[in-house]
């Protein structure tokens, strides 16, 4: 007994999460998603550098260069590459920078809402009863009802803004995964070794942080994964129909609004926020696939490799 | 059974309540002055404290509440000063634009969404599978407001280039008018909204469909003999279809969402373009008889579809 | 005799609904038991007879329906989650399944260590080595405490719950059929090192299993328990040479022998029907329509847990009639 050293050496178990890495490292549409949402947020980063490079800014309107004699739009040419706006302005720089309020956006109200939704979900699955059902059915209330609409009548009321699109979108994506929180939880409640921390005298608050909530991490992760795209895309839907992000400043949704009036001279306004959108969503969406794979080998991929 | 459909009346009436309390409290007692805030920010200081007083703004709030309950249910939902006309009219007058487009486009997206969800599922890992699993992705990853613009620069722009005019490009035609204009006109804004969703919806055919085709009773079909078809769509379907049915209750409200988008992309005349002018123009006492005739049709519409799934399985009923 | 009674049950009852209203599970129903200090009680019975409930009321993880636990002197059967905090200190619980007891995201060591943090009692290095004491007190190798549970084998899983229960050097232990999940070889190790840990730290033990002779290895005492009540308590070797209730009887028939011959000589006590629905228990004696020398007075009258006059003051029965010869009991 007294031959234990005080400090045994540092044998580190394969955690699960390692496991994890490890298969995630090996999808390969999981990797090259993983790569493109790096890529996006170094982009966004690196914004005002590409602007100095390049030699443009958003919100200058270059006339001279930017339009054509009759005052249209230049298509994509060597000085821009992706073209101009109705405004001269050039389309490159704006997507550039709308990664920047897309990602943003969607990583904060995402966040934002995955923590409400952890406390609500984990205060309903931990202490069940009546506490249980009202949040659960305010959960499903608020799941139930036409988001965007709701959202509109908010920023009516507040005025479009970024901080309003944050919380609007927040308040709506919490519950999604207040519920799938809420269900994991009834879950892991039932399991003996929530038993056997009550019967060592651990407390409620205690087991909820130390015993359910690490087994809270995977879907969470996976969850918060998924659901950045779709705050992503409800930023977009925001802008375009003039309810979010204030112009001047560019975001991939109000480019798309404009080009409303204009794709028939101007396909390439279309294209481009279109297509920085798409892929965007893309990214996150197969990152996600990739990650719930890796994190819980048994379910059904969307993307089944050989 | 009666019991049940009680309670679920009483819920949606609760909810309901508590919706017109949460408009209320937002649009007539949070902001610091919500006669202004009604009024619209463009107005005049005489038509602030016309809707001042019209507004009975002066009153304590719980007074002003009950007048606004009262008001609602004798169906008057204020008066939209943009406009100039009683919100009710407006609605009305642009209910059936949205009503066409939603309903049509949920039909679509469910028998698109249904039928490649099948398809997939009888057809696992070959090319129509792995071609509806791009659509889904596709799908689950655009927004609606990019269909919608892709395919009115497609299927609308450059058929019109080329001398095709199939597809307009916007506008509204009323059904009793001519039919077929009706249709034609909402063909694009039917096929937006129903993409993405149909995306979804095949996905989750095909998931349950292919576990109900796991399933002993379904091989117990098979090894008697009955072809494959039958087994499908007689013995299979039923069972894989209840949770698309759920799925169909919780995206009522997402259809509406959809429906505003459609309606802002291709211009149609309906209560989400109405929704996002007002927005613009200010004129709240529009926004908030939209919500509120809103919120009226997604509860309706979710208690008819909880009454549908407590049909087809009982156990449902007993809670 | 009183001082050194460590746990008192008394009528303890434990009923569960199974809808809102209307019948009740009568998991335990009028449960009396005792243990004593450095003791080991047996408690024996077949899967659904309310062992694991009783377990649960005894170490109070959930709240009686009826009757008091008293242990160590002090009433803890209505005190709040708050006030057993200080109790549990002494009173511990080791779990039937070593795959579900242990939390699988969390470190061994920091399983091993919960009781030391909950207690406030060691902090940091003092804790880390407390830790890796108790693992190779239990024959685990310290070096590991920091796996996970995953890397660990079943009987290693369940020394590490052992671990657990003894860290803060409890008073009694009840043990809900800690051996049951594993194969017999390991059942051996476990047992033994429950032995050890027994005589070195003067532990009590409410040993919980359907497995008759594990627990006839083990305990000092043994009750048997059939459908939520106690029907026959005794020291041991009595119980198993003499018993006198007619279900330990057919129990300890039908318990498997290895020898071929003695197999054959023996007589089989054959009971009758299934076990009853704890919903509904049968009136009376609720053994009574599977007993095989039942008669009119035990459909209609409960009988009592006490000491026959024949026997000393330690066994006792909860039978009208209680058997003196298993060859009563067989047909001919």
């Amino acid at each position: 007994m007294s031959t234990i050293p005080f400090v045994a050496p540092f044998i580190a178990g394969r955690s699960p999460f390692r496991l994890a890495m490890a298969r995630l490292r090996r999808d390969r549409v999981a990797m090259v998603s993983a790569g493109t949402v790096l890529v996006l947020v170094l982009v966004a980063l690196a914004a005002p550098l590409i602007a100095h490079l390049v030699g443009h800014d958003p919100s200058t309107q270059y006339r001279e260069t930017g339009l054509t004699p009759a005052g249209l739009p230049v298509g994509p040419s060597r000085h821009f590459l992706f073209g101009t706006d109705n405004l001269g302005r050039d389309v490159f720089i704006r997507v550039v920078y709308g990664t920047r309020i897309s990602l943003l956006v969607g990583v904060v109200s995402t966040l934002l809402a995955v923590a409400l939704g952890i406390v609500v979900g984990v205060t309903a699955g931990y202490f069940q009863g009546a506490t249980d059902t009202v949040l659960a059915r305010f959960m499903d209330v608020v799941l139930s009802f036409p988001f965007l609409l709701f959202a509109i009548a908010l920023v009516s009321v507040a005025g479009p803004s970024i901080v309003v699109s944050v919380c609007v979108i927040a308040f709506f994506s919490w519950a999604a995964v207040g519920r799938i929180v809420r269900g994991q939880t009834l879950s892991i409640r039932e399991r003996e070794y929530i038993a056997a921390a009550r019967s060592l005298g651990a407390g409620d608050i205690r087991i909820m942080f130390v015993d359910v909530l690490p087994n809270l991490v995977a879907p969470v992760i996976v969850y918060t994964t998924l659901l950045i795209p779709t705050a992503i895309v409800f930023e977009a839907t925001l802008s375009f129909l003039g309810m979010g992000v204030v112009p001047p400043t560019p975001t991939w949704g109000n480019m798309l609004s404009d080009s409303l009036q204009y794709y028939q001279v101007a396909w390439w306004f279309i294209l481009f926020p279109g297509l920085a959108l798409l892929i965007t969503t893309l990214a996150f969406n197969l990152l996600g696939d990739g990650v719930r794979d890796a994190l819980d080998p048994a379910t059904e991929r969307l993307f089944a490799e050989e | 059974m009666l019991r049940f459909l009680l309670r679920r009346l009483l819920f949606g009436v609760l909810v309901l309540w508590l919706i017109s309390i949460a408009v209320f409290v937002l649009f007539f007692v949070a902001p610091h002055d919500p006669a202004r805030t009604i009024a619209g920010r463009q107005a005049t200081a005489q038509t602030v404290a016309l809707v001042r007083h019209r507004l009975g703004l002066d009153q304590p709030v719980l007074t002003q509440y009950g007048h606004f309950l009262t008001r609602l249910a004798h169906g008057d939902l204020g008066y939209s000063y943009y406009n100039s006309e009683p919100v009710r009219s407006l609605i009305f007058a642009r209910l059936p634009v949205t009503l066409s487009l939603t309903l049509g486009g949920a039909v679509l997206w469910l028998l698109l969404g249904v039928s490649i969800g099948i398809a997939s599922a009888r057809h696992p890992r070959t090319l129509i599978d792995r071609a509806s699993t791009v659509f889904v992705l596709g799908g689950l990853s655009m927004p609606t407001f990019l269909v919608g613009l892709l395919l009115l620069y497609t299927l609308f722009f450059r058929l019109h280039i080329a001398g095709i005019d199939a597809f307009p490009g916007g506008g509204y035609v009323p059904f009793t008018q001519s039919p077929a204009q009706w249709a034609q006109h909402l063909v694009l804004p039917w096929l937006t909204l129903a993409l993405v969703s149909a995306a979804t919806y095949s996905r989750l055919t095909r998931g349950s469909l292919l576990e109900v085709l796991g399933e002993d009773y379904v091989r117990t079909a098979r090894s008697k003999g009955i072809s494959e078809r039958r087994v499908v769509y007689r013995h299979a379907l039923r069972s894989a279809l209840t949770p698309v049915v759920t799925q169909l209750g919780i995206d009522v409200g997402a259809l509406l969402g959809g429906a505003i988008i459609t309606e802002n992309v291709f211009g149609l005349p309906g209560l989400g373009q109405l929704a996002v002018q007002s927005v613009t123009t200010q004129d709240l006492p529009v926004i908030v008889g939209i919500v509120l005739v809103a919120s009226f049709f997604v509860v309706a519409a979710n208690i008819a579809v909880d009454l549908m799934y407590a049909v087809l399985d009982p156990r449902v009923r007993r809670r | 005799m009183t001082d050194d009674v460590l746990l008192q049950a008394d009528d303890v009852a434990k009923y569960f609904p199974l809808r809102r209203r209307g019948p009740q599970v009568r998991a335990v129903d009028g449960v009396s038991l005792t243990v004593h200090r450095g003791e080991t009680l047996g408690l024996v019975g077949e899967t659904g007879c309310g062992k694991s409930t009783l377990a649960r009321c005894l170490t109070r993880l959930t709240d009686l329906s009826r009757g008091t636990i008293v242990f160590a002197g002090r009433d803890i059967t209505r005190l709040s989650r708050h006030q057993l905090a200080p109790v549990r200190r002494d009173l511990q619980m080791i779990f039937q399944d070593p795959y579900g007891s242990l939390n699988p995201r969390r470190r061994v060591g920091s399983i091993i260590g919960d009781p030391f943090a909950i207690h406030g009692v060691a902090e940091g290095r003092d804790r880390q080595r407390r830790v890796q004491e108790l693992m190779e007190r239990v024959g685990l190798n310290p070096e590991h405490f920091n796996r996970y549970p995953a890397e660990f084998s079943g009987g290693q899983r369940q020394r590490i719950g052992v671990a657990r229960a003894i860290a803060l050097r409890p008073k009694l232990i009840v043990c809900d059929e800690p051996v049951s999940a594993l194969d017999v070889s390991i059942q051996a190790q476990v047992i033994n090192l429950l032995d050890d840990l027994q005589d070195e730290l003067g532990l009590a033990y409410v040993f919980i299993s359907h497995d008759l002779s594990v627990v006839r290895h083990v305990s000092d005492r043994v009750a048997v328990m059939y459908l939520g009540q106690i029907v026959e308590t005794a020291p041991a070797r009595q119980l198993y040479e003499q018993p006198r209730h007619p279900y330990t009887a057919a129990l300890l028939s039908a318990a498997p022998v290895a020898d071929p011959d003695l197999a054959d000589r023996r007589r089989r006590v054959l009971l009758a029907g299934d076990v009853p629905s704890p919903v509904a228990p049968p009136t009376g004696c609720r053994f009574h329509p599977r007993c095989p020398k039942a008669q009119a007075r035990c459909t209609v009258e409960a009988p009592a847990l006490t000491a026959r006059e024949s026997d000393a003051g330690t066994h006792l029965t909860a039978c009208h009639f209680p058997v003196h010869n298993v060859d009563e009991l067989v047909p001919r």
